[in-house]
């Protein structure tokens, strides 16, 4: 055998924690180094930012949390976007998790961004954490008909009838906007199922990558924009920083999804080169053996 | 050799973080909480991603540790968040005020509050499971459950999922931009007709791949073979996603790695 077809067999044999490791190193380089590539937004991620914009201030926006910390580099970016939006265009915020650590994740966005960036904002006159309920569906199936039936107290113990921003409210139907983060079920498909769909509430909001082609098909008529995986959650990110920059201004800690695309990307890269070579030396090996049948 | 090598090589590492932490570079795991917290996290990082190497007890650690404490946050939440205020506030709201909560929840007697005790009995039949002879009591709570939430969703997927698809496929074809139907407008685009036709053509191919009453043979064979290049671009769309997805968790690890952790960047 030539050398030739000795190191062709050695590449076609190769042990797959050598990719582990080039994918591994492909991307502390570009982590170290920042890299980043410029983002154009697609049509999905406009409507929600545009949804976002043109509610008038005050609007009611429903914001699930259903993801937890396994998911958490993907959606997180997207959540704090979220939230920084809707507080800039001062809506009412109400926060709410069908998953248990999805309540964890509420309160870090509400140390992390709201306290921390928008302190004038009140808690029960701007936004409310309505805490996890056990019942997945059912839960949104119960609240849209009757809110107070399942949230007695808000996720603090206070009673939901003393929270100014919830007098008034029986139910989520009437609300301006469903904003979901999800990373499974429940998640963003079950609010479009039992919420958006038979309330007539607007849906949209971000999820994990997997789940995004399973959600494309309830765009634009039952979903009006969807963001699938980080990639997306760059380019609101790019969208809101346009809108609003002075957001330009600290880039590690406003545009998280953005420094995270650059080391995306050279790991994409390497996953391709390593896809094309493992093809190419597999057709190479394959033509040899017909000849020498 | 390779034992000795990979010692020396691991000997090292630990020696460069001892130096690290002495010198107030990286955060220190004895003196703070804080420093304990960020260690043990960056170690059970390591302890996951060793599985690429090969398995062993160190990740196995990682991940019985990672199961053993979502369940008990599971059900931590659940009674703290459900149990408590949605069925003991229900059923005795003065004493779950001065045991579980504060005065501010203001629970108060529901006028029905007796019908909570159908779902405390359901909840103890579903727990009988785990004695040795009521097992068979638990099947009544699973009937419900099962009742209940296929009833539910049978509902829900005929209102959003069948007719809302089916209705939102054919809307897509008259032409109008996504943007124009979310906000009510009338502007009107070919370019968008033209692609929601192909999408629908797409569909129709896909769905007579899975029509089992004619033989794939002739025309329809064809229209077939064109359904299962439809579904070869879904799962090669649906891959190419996943591998975004765990790219992004990895990168999000590293990150913590290198910023929290080693406080290289």
């Amino acid at each position: 055998m030539s050398r030739f077809y000795r190191i062709v067999e050695a590449i076609n044999e190769l042990d797959k924690r050598w990719v582990f490791l080039v994918v591994g190193l492909a991307v502390v380089t570009a982590t170290i180094f920042r890299l980043t590539f410029p983002e154009v937004p697609t049509e999905m991620v406009e409507a929600i930012y545009e949804k976002v914009e043109n509610l008038p201030a005050g609007s009611r926006v429903v914001l699930p949390f259903d993801y937890d910390p396994g998911s958490e580099p993907e959606l997180q970016p997207m959540a704090d976007a979220f939230v920084r939006h809707c507080a800039e265009k001062g809506h009412k915020m109400y926060f709410i998790a069908l998953w248990p650590l999805g309540q964890s994740m509420v309160a870090g966005v509400i140390d992390n961004v709201l306290r921390e960036e928008y302190p004038d904002l009140v808690y029960g006159e701007d936004y409310v954490d309505l805490g996890f309920k056990a019942g997945n569906e059912g839960v949104i199936a119960v609240i849209l008909t009757d809110l107070k039936k399942l949230y007695t107290t808000d996720s603090r113990g206070n009673a939901i009838d003393r929270i100014p921003m919830m007098q008034g409210i029986s139910s989520i139907r009437g609300f301006d906007l469903i904003l979901s983060v999800s990373a499974g079920y429940p998640g963003l498909k079950e609010w479009v199922q039992y919420g958006g769909t038979p309330g007539n509430i607007p849906v949209a909001g971000g999820c994990t990558a997997v789940q995004a082609p399973l959600l494309y098909p309830y765009y634009p008529d039952q979903l009006l924009g969807l963001m699938g995986g980080i990639k997306a959650a760059a380019e609101y990110e790019y969208l809101v920083m346009e809108g609003y920059p002075k957001f330009k201004e600290r880039p590690t800690r406003y545009l998280t999804a953005l420094i995270r695309m650059g080391p995306q990307t050279v790991a994409h890269l390497s996953i391709v080169f390593f896809i094309v070579l493992g093809n190419v030396t597999f057709q190479i090996l394959r033509r040899r053996r017909r000849r020498m049948n | 050799m390779k034992r000795i090598l990979a010692l020396a090589i691991i000997g090292l590492i630990l020696l460069v973080l001892i130096v690290r932490v002495a010198q107030g570079e990286m955060p220190n795991p004895f003196t703070d909480l804080e420093g304990f917290g960020i260690w043990f996290a960056a170690l059970l990082t390591l302890a996951i991603i060793s599985f690429l190497y090969d398995d062993n007890p160190v990740y196995k650690f990682a991940e019985h540790l990672f199961v053993g404490v979502s369940a008990a946050y599971w059900m931590v939440m659940g009674f703290w968040s459900t149990l408590v205020p949605n069925l003991f506030g229900k059923l005795a709201p003065g004493w779950t005020m001065s045991l579980f909560l504060s005065e501010r929840a203001e629970l108060t007697r529901d006028p029905l509050w007796f019908m909570y005790f159908v779902p405390l009995a359901f909840g103890v039949l579903l727990l009988l499971r785990l004695t040795p002879k009521g097992g068979h009591l638990s099947r009544w709570s699973l009937a419900f459950i099962l009742g209940t939430t296929a009833g539910l969703r049978l509902i829900a997927f005929l209102t959003a999922d069948f007719m809302g698809q089916i209705r939102g496929t054919l809307k897509s074809v008259s032409g109008y931009t996504p943007a124009a139907i979310a906000g009510g407008a009338t502007s009107y685009s070919f370019e968008t007709m033209f692609w929601d036709l192909i999408a629908v053509i797409a569909i129709l191919a896909a769905l007579s791949y899975f029509y089992f009453s004619k033989e794939h043979k002739g025309a329809f064979g064809r229209f077939a073979r064109v359904g299962i290049w439809v579904l070869m671009v879904t799962f090669g769309a649906g891959f190419g996603y996943t591998v975004m997805g765990r790219i992004a968790l990895l990168v999000g690890r590293i990150e913590f790695l290198l910023v929290e952790w080693l406080q290289v960047l």
